[in-house]
């Protein structure tokens, strides 16, 4: 473990590039996720298609799809948070729709009788009723994004996949091992505070 | 206060209207209960009234304005509006609930907070214990009574229910007229009212609408149906008992004569209805019962004849 | 650009087929050994609550180690080439199989289980001629993740030396040839799609019926 004390601040600024990844990945796909789950949730065949096209791109190797977008916007962090961004587009935009028309008709029907107009309907009593199925979903993308992140180290966006390949590079198994395991601390802390957040809310909103 | 002038409704060209050329009258300030079997249109009707389902035909105003000129949003702000199912929202409080439409009519907060300690207590609620309670924290009854202060909140003229007591047990049911006849009693509204028990439109309205396959067939008081159901569908619907039932209407005071003696017959007070007077003297075997207040004197007398008399008499209920 | 990788295929039909060949390989080995350790295995649990509990949450905590560090770690161990990447990948593809194996039979009505029993049974025979068939789905669907994962995790069986489409995305980012690039990339993604779909449909055809 000699090598891992002596580098805390490397490690320390991997684990940061990672998370920027990761995080601004994952905020620009919430934002797109929102308007197009709520968008679809209406409407079945636009789910179907929006589905569709997220579900390829979800299921193209982040390596590959890392590798697409290089001859459009060459390499770095430009096309790690492209990929990254379309990566988590399925699983939000499911969860935005489906947690959105899950909330009960009546409710609906109640607040649209009351005089809701439709934006205020969704604001104050849809997408908050929604809101423990939509965090479902960010955590789901978020602990997935953190894996697929360690990928675009090797089209020089940094992160903790950075520490993997070098230690590829040097066969020094250390390496390997500090990024590997710091990656899944770090996806399982995500998941378990998301976790946690998840649970408040949704006892929070039981009927 | 509410006219609808031949409305109807075409869900699709190719089926019968849901509702077909209806026309009806709502005076300000009384219930009209809506009433016939399923798929008659009653709903539907009273959801063309808050546009949440637009007409094919035909015009609907309230309180002398068309409906169809307003903005829906702003119509609906105007309107109380209780469904079945209630549709409290859960991630709010109670308070919260009551609050919502004067809420999106910008009311200041003080009025607001005033106002909903104002209504819970209208509605049977005590403002200081359910307040911050949540709605999975009720009881049905309890939710009930929030649904009918929420929809109350903002002080509208009119009111649409719609088988607001439907979910709740019986006995529950029956305080819950009760207590929304008492509550009406203090504040002027014109409502309509969805129901498909018969009982319930006989207690709560003050003119039943019988609809079938989208058509108005009668239009009237309780007792005018009662009494004149106008062919054999509604005479079958109000039910066989029908005469017991208008006897439901009129309590002994109405009907005894003011003659005090009368021998050993059965004490009956003077609010009971005729309907469970007979039901007393037929038990007891009895032709006539005395009518006997609360302190003790006795007002006056009944006989079965006096009881026959009313049934056969074609005027209303004083 | 895309006409210039179809070009390099056409010129090198050999190299692409060997790599396209070595991919298909590695990603059917995989799944196949997977479903055999991690199906088995994942009944077992279902008998054993103390065992499952730790297993199962470690399986989980599994799909949470970034494929390309499983197959690094490889190297001090089995070094480059096939058979490390084919561990790896067959690592990498059992915790899917084996949480969903775990989850579809423990959610088989207990009542139907016990009617099979009462009706003479033995436990071997509950399972394969009723918990099994009932668990499917779910397996099925556990089967699905796990082979679109191993087809990515086969790209990047290049990082050790196991051959495959990987490898010409590599070759691409290092002397910076995009058409080189794209003769990996647009095959992958075409592949990886496929599976998605085929599997997509093979679940329609298999489950939809009753």
């Amino acid at each position: 473990m000699n090598w891992t004390f002596t580098h805390i601040p490397d490690i320390a600024l991997a684990i940061w590039q990672h998370l920027v990844l990761v995080g601004v990945s994952i905020a620009i796909a919430f934002a797109i996720s929102l308007a197009l789950g709520i968008w679809t949730a209406r409407r079945p065949r636009a789910y179907a298609g929006v589905l569709g096209v997220t579900g390829a791109i979800y299921a193209v190797p982040s390596l590959a799809l890392f590798a697409l977008l290089i001859p459009l916007v060459g390499l770095g962090r430009v096309p790690a948070i492209i990929g990254l961004t379309a990566y988590s587009l399925l699983i939000l935009v499911r969860n935005v729709a489906t947690g959105l028309r899950e909330v009960p008709p009546e409710i609906v029907e109640a607040a649209e009788g009351m005089g809701f107009g439709r934006a205020q309907q969704l604001v104050r009593i849809e997408l908050p009723l929604a809101l423990p199925v939509i965090v479902a979903g960010l955590r789901i993308a978020t602990v997935t994004v953190i894996g697929i992140a360690t990928i675009a180290a090797y089209i020089n966006a940094g992160g903790l996949g950075a520490l993997v390949f070098a230690g590829i590079d040097q066969r020094f198994a250390e390496k390997i091992i500090v990024g590997g395991l710091l990656t899944s601390l770090l996806a399982i802390g995500a998941d378990f505070s998301l976790s946690r957040l998840e649970l408040r809310l949704r006892a929070h909103r039981a009927a | 206060m509410i006219r609808l002038e031949a409305i109807s409704k075409r869900f699709a060209p190719h089926l019968r209207p849901a509702v077909d050329d209806l026309s009806l009258d709502v005076p300000e300030g009384s219930i009209c209960v809506l009433i016939g079997p399923s798929g008659c249109g009653k709903t539907t009707t009273m959801r063309m009234v808050n546009r949440l389902i637009e007409p094919t035909e035909g015009r609907i105003f309230v309180a002398g304005e068309d409906v169809m000129a307003m903005d829906p949003v702003a119509l609906r702000r105007r309107i109380g509006y209780v469904i079945q199912q209630i549709g409290l929202f859960p991630h709010m409080s109670v308070a919260d609930n009551v609050a919502t439409v004067p809420r999106l009519l910008g009311w200041p907060r003080a009025k607001i907070e005033t106002r909903i300690d104002e209504l819970l207590h209208l509605v049977g609620l005590d403002p200081s214990a359910l307040r911050a309670r949540y709605p999975r924290e009720l009881s049905g009854g309890q939710r009930q009574r929030v649904g009918v202060a929420r929809a109350l909140a903002a002080d509208p003229p009119v009111m649409l229910m719609d088988e607001p007591f439907g979910a709740i047990d019986p006995i529950t049911r029956t305080r819950l007229q009760n207590e929304f006849l008492k509550i009406l009693r203090e504040i002027r509204k014109t409502i309509i009212f969805v129901t498909h028990d018969i009982d319930e439109a006989i207690k709560m309205g003050d003119r039943i609408a019988i609809l079938r396959d989208g058509r108005l067939v009668q239009y009237g008081t309780p007792d005018e149906i009662l009494a004149q159901p106008a062919d054999a569908f509604v005479e079958d619907f109000v039910g066989a008992d029908r005469a017991l039932k208008r006897l439901a209407l009129v309590s002994v005071k109405d009907a005894m004569s003011a003659d005090i003696g009368g021998e050993g017959g059965p004490e009956v007070a003077p609010d009971t209805t005729l309907r469970d007077a007979l039901s007393l003297m037929l038990a007891k075997g009895a032709r006539r019962a005395r009518v006997i207040e609360g302190n003790g004197t006795q007002l006056g007398q009944l006989s079965l004849d006096a009881i026959l008399a009313r049934i056969s008499d074609a005027g209303g209920p004083r | 650009m895309l006409l210039d990788a179809v070009r390099w295929i056409v010129d090198h039909p050999r190299i692409f087929l060997d790599a396209l060949e070595t991919h298909l390989l590695l990603s059917g080995a995989a799944l196949a050994l997977a479903i055999a350790l991690a199906a088995p295995l994942g009944v077992a649990l279902t008998r054993y609550p103390r065992a499952a509990f730790a297993t199962i949450n470690g399986a989980g905590a599994m799909r949470t180690i970034p494929s390309i560090a499983v197959l690094a770690i490889m190297l001090p161990f089995l070094g480059i080439g096939f058979k490390p990447s084919l561990v790896a990948l067959t690592i990498l593809a059992v915790p899917p199989i084996l949480i969903n194996t775990y989850v579809g039979v423990r959610q088989v009505d207990p009542d139907i289980v016990d009617s099979a029993r009462g009706m003479g049974m033995t436990g071997l025979q509950s399972i394969f001629r009723v918990e099994l068939p009932l668990a499917a789905p779910v397996m099925f669907a556990g089967i699905r993740t796990s082979a679109v994962q191993v087809i990515a995790g086969a790209t990047l069986a290049a990082f050790i030396g196991g051959g495959g489409l990987g490898d010409f995305i590599t070759a691409g980012i290092a002397i910076m040839d995009l058409p080189r690039l794209l003769v990996g990339a647009v095959p992958i993604a075409l592949l990886a799609i496929l599976t998605e779909f085929a599997f997509g449909g093979l679940e329609r055809v298999m489950f939809r019926r009753g």
